[in-house]
């Protein structure tokens, strides 16, 4: 396979895997740091300084954990479905590849969503469940990426897996809004927005503070078990390359 | 907030098991993700040294 040796740099030169696998490995360690510090911080506000619930006392804080999932859950889908489409339009193998690193997290946290929501539904609702538009649309999310991971694995063609899979998660997109505004649209036992764009929160601020601080220690998780992810699946993808092997003796001896 | 004591924290108000159900499995999820993560790059550098190795003695049989 014939390399250009002239690399220029620019914002093209990490979208070559052999580029991005010494740039992923360098940022990792990093981001996984981070994500401690700021899950560690996040905690510890969300257990000592913000103070117990007027209405539903110690169990809100669970808050810190569901919200900060949820909102991962979302945010990596539509992460997902725009390097899938930079990989459908552009062809860049790269972009691909990561699409198919960010599923599993991305499945990871809409199960921890659900989950932490069931043990938050119990004892507030009365219910581990209800089919209501929020908890629905939440579950279809945790399907589409599973669909997204059985579709490229069920097909050997690399090509063809990455575009069959680009097109579910584009499709899918649509349920990112759908699960947003859910709470909007239809009358759902899930209660509203308690943080939105558009107007003040309407929760004490160390609680919110906490709770922010653990959606980004969840955010940089995701990115650093994303990027040791991706250089799996690049190492994997990119075997017939004599990098590869290069690295491979590297890492074996 | 102060607790006062490690049993009324864990406690959490009579919502201990709901609490701790949540971020329990939480973190033995994250921990689950993290081990294998690091067992599939350990795999997948364990199976390309294996598979340059047989081609490597490939090559050689065939020179």
């Amino acid at each position: 396979m014939a390399m250009s040796k002239s690399r220029r740099f620019s914002l093209y030169y990490f979208s070559s895997p052999q580029s991005f696998y010494p740039l992923a490995g360098a940022l990792q360690p990093w981001f996984a740091a981070l994500a401690v510090l700021l899950c560690a911080v996040g905690l510890y506000i969300g257990f000592f300084v913000a103070p117990t619930d007027a209405t539903q006392g110690e169990v809100y804080r669970i808050i810190f954990i569901h919200v900060a999932a949820s909102w991962m859950s979302m945010f990596l889908y539509l992460v997902m479905g725009f390097w899938s489409g930079v990989g459908l339009v552009l062809n860049t193998r790269l972009s691909s590849m990561v699409a198919t690193a960010l599923a599993p997290t991305g499945a990871l946290f809409t199960f921890l969503a659900l989950w932490t929501g069931s043990f938050w539904g119990k004892p507030t609702w009365g219910t581990w469940w209800a089919w209501d538009a929020r908890m629905t649309s939440e579950l279809i999310l945790l399907f589409l990426y599973i669909g997204f991971m059985a579709l490229q694995s069920a097909i050997d063609d690399q090509r063809r897996a990455d575009k069959a899979g680009a097109v579910l998660a584009l499709v899918g997109t649509i349920n990112i809004p759908i699960i947003y505004f859910s709470v909007k649209w239809w009358s759902t036992l899930h209660q509203g927005a308690s943080v939105s764009l558009t107007s003040a929160p309407t929760m004490a601020k160390t609680m919110l503070l906490g709770m922010l601080i653990m959606a980004l220690g969840f955010w940089m998780y995701s990115i650093a078990a994303t990027l040791a992810r991706v250089r799996c699946v690049i190492l994997e993808r990119e075997r017939h390359t004599d990098w590869v092997e290069a690295e491979i003796g590297r890492q074996t001896t | 907030m102060n607790w006062g004591s490690w049993q009324n924290f864990v406690a959490m108000g009579g919502y201990g098991f709901y609490v701790w159900g949540a971020y329990v499995v939480t973190l033995i999820a994250l921990v689950a993700e993290i081990v294998g993560l690091i067992m599939r790059r350990r795999g997948v550098i364990e199976r390309l040294a294996k598979y340059y190795a047989a081609r490597r003695r490939n090559n050689e049989s065939e020179a």
